[in-house]
């Protein structure tokens, strides 16, 4: 069954322990949301990384239609200035379009989002955790809810649902991402907090059961060279 | 144990804690900020130190004073951060004081900008401070290799007395890889640090750190000491890997993540009936002046490709000794290059494709 996007609150917030994957899951969700429907934004909010953030990638975006809003003075990815455009409202006020929140990581890369808490009430907003089984502060049941919780108290809203997008680039295989379904079903049992979607590269996905809480969510990776 | 996957700059922070460094002395600077902050988080936890040092000038000598009390330390920097630090870095070769300096080189010069480049290439290799030293400097093109070199690194600082550079362009600080943290048997039998200032209890004469001798027998003669401990370097610690080489027509030279792009090229320009291999530096300095004896007869030039404007072409002119042209692709500033911008340097070298 086709991933219906849709069913997502209009405001979508991707945060997490930083380096689990937050922006190319956001520019696949991005993408993907851009193929379902017009008046698609996406905010990069990552004012604690100079390298990787969703602003790189703003000509493949805007080639598909998608807005990308990102430094005061545009997508410079030179610029080591810690700011974030004012535009960032407009689509976040503006009921007809579709928002994507790529937020930096961590409780301190979500400090940015607190400015917007305001517009983040229950149902006008998902706000997801992305969640990498693979890094270190996120590999138990603890780790990931003390993020969780960092960052909840950070931006004044609530997570509405987890992201299982355990990987180890490109030597990922499924019973990487099953180890992470764990680890995700277990912070799910402990908070309340129901698994979403389960993202990894399409030829892993296609190999996972179908049994698993949380939609399959298959990626590209668009923020890796082919190099690299 | 199993495989993490870690930034670059924090792999290079936990690497150098799993390796003994219990002092970490820093002062920020873009691409490299993530390992002073997971010093910050981490060293407090080993039982170690970490201070944000007020400049980059202070840092240094903050590690010059830990090296001196024989203690494992290290810092780091990125380009302009690390010209800084160039007068400490002499005052530590010439007081042989073992420490480790990490650079995660971003365009230059001068402020130049935030994205990775490899323009301290002459930097690191002759040394922006005063006086006849070396550095003996690394160039890991992955992460995995960068943590496995880093036992290596602080060991070979304490075996040779003398600072160790750990060079990484920006990707390899901001980018994330799989890790594993293996056991790497040490390659140095170490003393005991017998010439540290951890106080004379009353048992032995004071031991002095310095690089100031104002007699100039003296500091010859501590010249000549010094060289011996560079030429030892040279015959054992020189580095490199050597892919592709049957058959090529060109070898490319290229270190870090440059020679990644390299080899992508190489795999498609063999699809494309043209064979070439690649020459990669692990260590920077000793150069590896023995790969190129490793290059086959059926090669009519050698190409250095860089994230510089050609820094690298004269080591390779020197290790090569006038055998073949060198020529040169590279690109600066923090622009990436390409596969393709390498195939096209190889085919217009080659005269077009087979």
């Amino acid at each position: 069954m086709a991933l219906d996007l849709m069913k997502d609150a209009r405001i979508r917030i991707f945060i997490g322990h930083y380096g689990s994957g937050k922006t190319e899951f956001a520019v696949n969700y991005a993408m993907k949301l851009s193929r379902q429907t017009e008046g698609v934004s996406i905010c990069d909010l990552d004012i604690v990384n100079p390298y990787f953030r969703s602003r790189e990638k703003a000509e493949m975006l805007e080639a598909n239609g998608i807005e990308v809003i990102s430094g005061a003075r545009g997508h410079n990815i030179n610029l080591d200035v810690p700011m974030v455009s004012a535009g960032v409202l407009a689509p976040i006020q503006n009921e007809q379009r579709q928002v994507v929140l790529d937020v930096g990581g961590d409780a301190v890369g979500a400090r940015v989002l607190a400015r917007f808490a305001a517009y983040f009430k229950p149902g006008a907003y998902d706000m997801f955790f992305v969640l990498n089984a693979n890094r270190k502060e996120t590999q138990d049941v603890q780790g990931v809810l003390s993020h969780i919780r960092k960052i909840e108290d950070t931006v004044g809203a609530k997570v509405t649902g987890l992201i299982n997008n355990t990987h180890l680039l490109r030597e990922t295989d499924i019973n990487e991402v099953l180890k992470g379904q764990q680890l995700a079903n277990d912070v799910s049992k402990a908070s309340g907090i129901p698994i979403r979607y389960i993202s990894a590269l399409e030829k892993v996905t296609r190999q996972l059961p179908n049994d698993l809480e949380g939609e399959i969510f298959p990626i590209e990776m668009y923020m890796r060279e082919a190099w690299m | 144990m199993a495989k993490v996957l870690m930034k670059g700059n924090e792999a290079i922070g936990a690497a150098a804690i799993k390796a003994g460094c219990k002092y970490f002395f820093g002062y920020p600077i873009t691409p490299q900020n993530e390992l002073p902050e997971y010093m910050s988080k981490e060293m407090p936890k080993v039982g170690g130190v970490f201070l944000q040092a007020e400049s980059e000038v202070a840092a240094i000598n903050m590690v010059y004073g830990a090296a001196g009390c024989g203690a494992r330390v290290m810092t780091s920097s990125s380009s302009p951060g690390i010209a800084l630090k160039q007068e400490g870095i002499t005052y530590i070769a010439g007081a042989e004081l073992p420490c480790v300096i990490v650079n995660i080189v971003r365009g230059g010069p001068g402020l130049g900008g935030i994205q990775p480049a490899q323009s301290d290439y002459n930097q690191v290799t002759r040394g922006g401070g005063n006086g006849d030293y070396k550095l003996l400097v690394y160039a890991p093109a992955n992460l995995q290799e960068m943590v496995d070199l880093m036992q290596e690194a602080f060991d070979a600082a304490d075996y040779y007395r003398n600072p160790v550079m750990m060079v990484g362009d920006g990707m390899i600080g901001q980018m994330m890889e799989p890790i594993e943290f293996r056991e790497m048997p040490s390659r140095f039998e170490l003393p005991a640090k017998d010439w540290a200032t951890t106080g004379t209890k009353g048992a032995r004469k004071p031991n002095v750190i310095n690089s100031l001798f104002l007699a100039p027998q003296q500091l010859e003669d501590h010249n000549i000491r010094l060289q011996a401990k560079y030429d030892a370097m040279k015959a054992n610690e020189a580095r490199f890997e050597a892919y592709n080489m049957e058959n090529a027509e060109v070898v490319i030279v290229a270190y870090g993540t440059t020679s990644r792009i390299v080899r992508n090229a190489i795999i498609d320009l063999k699809e494309q009936g043209i064979n070439v291999g690649l020459i990669r530096p692990i260590t920077l300095w000793p150069f590896p002046d023995k790969a190129f004896d490793l290059v086959p007869e059926t090669c009519k030039s050698l190409l250095s490709v860089e994230m510089s404007m050609g820094q690298m072409v004269d080591d390779i002119k020197i290790a090569s000794n006038g055998r073949w042209p060198v020529h040169f692709y590279g690109r600066s500033g923090g622009m990436i290059p390409t596969p393709e911008g390498v195939m096209n340097k190889v085919k217009e070298m080659v005269g077009g494709a087979k």
